[in-house]
């Protein structure tokens, strides 16, 4: 009784779902040619002035939308541009979309991988080692409070001195977002199992490193699953804002600090859409292999 | 036959700190079982029978009084594996199917591949569970899967065998088939048994000897050997020795009561 009630009740948010994602796109999209008029169109009037012409409105809307260095491109200029240097450009190019999001791609995945490796070590340290959740867990809090933007130019400099320089600083950076929600998140996870599973262990006589890989780990796999998620998404902003400093000539970063530097709008928006279905399938991959392996521990919640 | 001494608690005192202040939990405990006993231990909540099970299996710790387990302390006792523990719930891994669930304890207890498949298949068939080992927990009923459990337990084959309410959550049809099951069990394998029960009946039938407790502070107001023979059908609850021990156990549960 229970569980059909649950299901209904979930039922409800999962099958209708596109409506409302519909709705809202639209709305977003008719208001983003809005704005686009509003924000080009001081410039066309300017040339009209000049030009000592008077505009129509029809006139004034079809070239506030066709603007080649807009202030605010349209979604289809954006979609044009993103559709022009993914397609019409070599991969190896520097003005191929594509080229720039494999290096956030690589940068990404390196910090996650680490950030996750790092995370989970310190999170076994803290729920095994009541000093080391006492003297670590502040440290951990405080390091997400600093601003990673104002770090990243100093970690950029300190490990360029010593010789690192490329992609290290910048995974390092990824990694130092990442690292964070995985940490959080296995804590809870690996002291997630009840008290009689533990006791149950005691009574064979297990040592610690078998209740850790026999219970603790696989207890603590859905924890894991959502830490994942969050730390590949911290993962890819670490990446993005480690290439704004570091000048490496490429990447996501480094492809909108450069359109902001020379005006290019349409590089902006287009690496940020980049970035956003970057991140977006990377979290879309996680919930698959998330929502087969929980199915298959029968650990769905 | 000369009976040997399997588990001793002497002048046990466990008081618990709680933030309401301390709680007497065992007071001034006595009790001798031998090797092959089946000894209930019965009474309301909160007369320490669970706790007793657990200083025997050191998962708590007296404050005071001595305990041995197979003429041991109870950690050397818990180091050694001498004893499987049932629990309330069967506490099953849900990634694990049934065979490598009843394998777990053998896995951390560093048996060979080949002797954990013999042993998984020896006590899943003393369950009567053979032809679900690859089931998963949640595909078994609530009785199956604390037949499971108690497979678990019997794995690595234990002289003693902790049962605490291993039943209590079954509906009662369920219940007498696997009373039943478990006295054939422990006439087939000669092993002592400790099982806390607050039923009645279940106890009668089940023991050797029962031992009759009662709360604030949890102490033992009665010890009754059973007289019933050791070959017990489910009808002899309905005989005259039956229902004599039924009701030596309600007076010492009643006087228990009065006391406070």
């Amino acid at each position: 009784m229970r569980v059909t009630l649950m299901n209904k009740s979930y039922g409800i948010d999962s099958d209708n779902k596109v409506l409302p994602v519909v709705c809202v796109m639209t709305f977003i999209v008719v208001i983003w040619y809005g704005f686009s008029i509003l924000l080009n169109a001081p410039w066309e009037f300017d040339k009209a002035k000049r030009n000592s012409i008077t505009l129509s409105t029809t006139e004034l809307v079809s070239n506030t939308w066709s603007q080649k260095r807009p202030k605010l491109p349209t979604p289809d200029q954006v979609l044009g541009e993103i559709w022009d240097t993914t397609v019409n450009k070599k991969v190896t190019s520097r003005r191929s979309l594509v080229y720039h999001v494999l290096i956030t791609f690589y940068e990404t995945i390196y910090g996650f991988a680490f950030g996750t490796g790092l995370g989970i070590l310190l999170a076994i340290g803290i729920v095994y080692n009541r000093a080391m959740a006492m003297s670590v867990m502040p440290w951990i809090v405080t390091s997400q409070t600093i601003p990673i933007l104002a770090l990243a130019p100093m970690i950029v400099v300190a490990l360029g001195s010593v010789g690192f320089g490329g992609l290290v600083p910048i995974i390092i950076i990824a990694m130092y977002l990442s690292f964070f929600p995985v940490v959080v998140g296995m804590v809870k996870g690996l002291k997630s199992p009840e008290q009689l599973e533990i006791d149950q262990m005691k009574t064979w006589s297990a040592s610690k490193v078998q209740i850790l890989f026999k219970l603790r780990a696989p207890r603590s796999t859905p924890y894991l699953f959502t830490s994942l998620k969050l730390g590949i998404a911290a993962s890819v902003v670490g990446a993005i804002v480690g290439e704004l400093p570091s000048g490496n000539g490429g990447g996501l970063g480094f492809r909108m600090l450069s359109g902001s530097s020379f005006g290019n709008t349409l590089h902006i928006w287009s690496g940020l859409f980049a970035a956003a279905i970057l991140a977006g399938s990377l979290i879309a991959i996680i919930s698959i292999i998330q929502r087969v392996v929980l199915r298959r521990m029968a650990l769905e919640s | 036959m000369v009976q040997s001494e399997v588990i001793n608690v002497s002048n046990l005192d466990l008081t618990f700190e709680t933030n309401d202040g301390p709680v007497h939990a065992l007071k001034n405990v006595n009790l001798e079982i031998n090797k092959g006993d089946f000894v209930s231990f019965i009474g309301p909540s909160g007369c320490g029978k669970t706790t007793l099970l657990r200083v025997l299996a050191d998962l708590d710790e007296p404050t005071d009084g001595n305990v041995t387990v197979n003429g041991v302390s109870p950690r050397q006792a818990r180091e050694s594996r001498a004893y499987g523990y049932v629990f309330q719930a069967a506490g099953l891994y849900p990634w694990r199917n049934i065979a490598a669930n009843v394998k777990l304890p053998l896995e951390i207890m560093g048996y060979s591949k080949e002797e954990q498949l013999k042993r998984v298949k020896k006590v899943l068939d003393l369950v009567e569970l053979t032809g679900f080992e690859k089931k998963f927990p949640w595909q078994l009923s609530g009785g199956m899967q604390q037949r499971a459990s108690i497979a678990r337990a019997l794995s690595f084959d234990a002289d003693i065998l902790l049962m605490d309410e291993p039943f209590g959550a079954l509906d009662e049809i369920v219940r007498d088939h696997l009373n039943e099951q478990l006295l054939n069990l422990w006439k087939s394998t000669n092993k002592t048994i400790c099982f806390v029960t607050h039923s009645i009946p279940e106890a009668v039938y089940l023991s050797t000897k029962i031992v009759v407790m009662s709360p604030r502070p949890g102490r033992i107001v009665d010890i009754i050997e059973s007289t019933l023979p050791s070959d017990r059908p489910l009808e002899i609850r309905d005989s005259k020795k039956f229902t004599e021990i039924s009701q030596r156990v309600r007076e010492g549960l009643r006087a228990g009561h009065i006391d406070e």
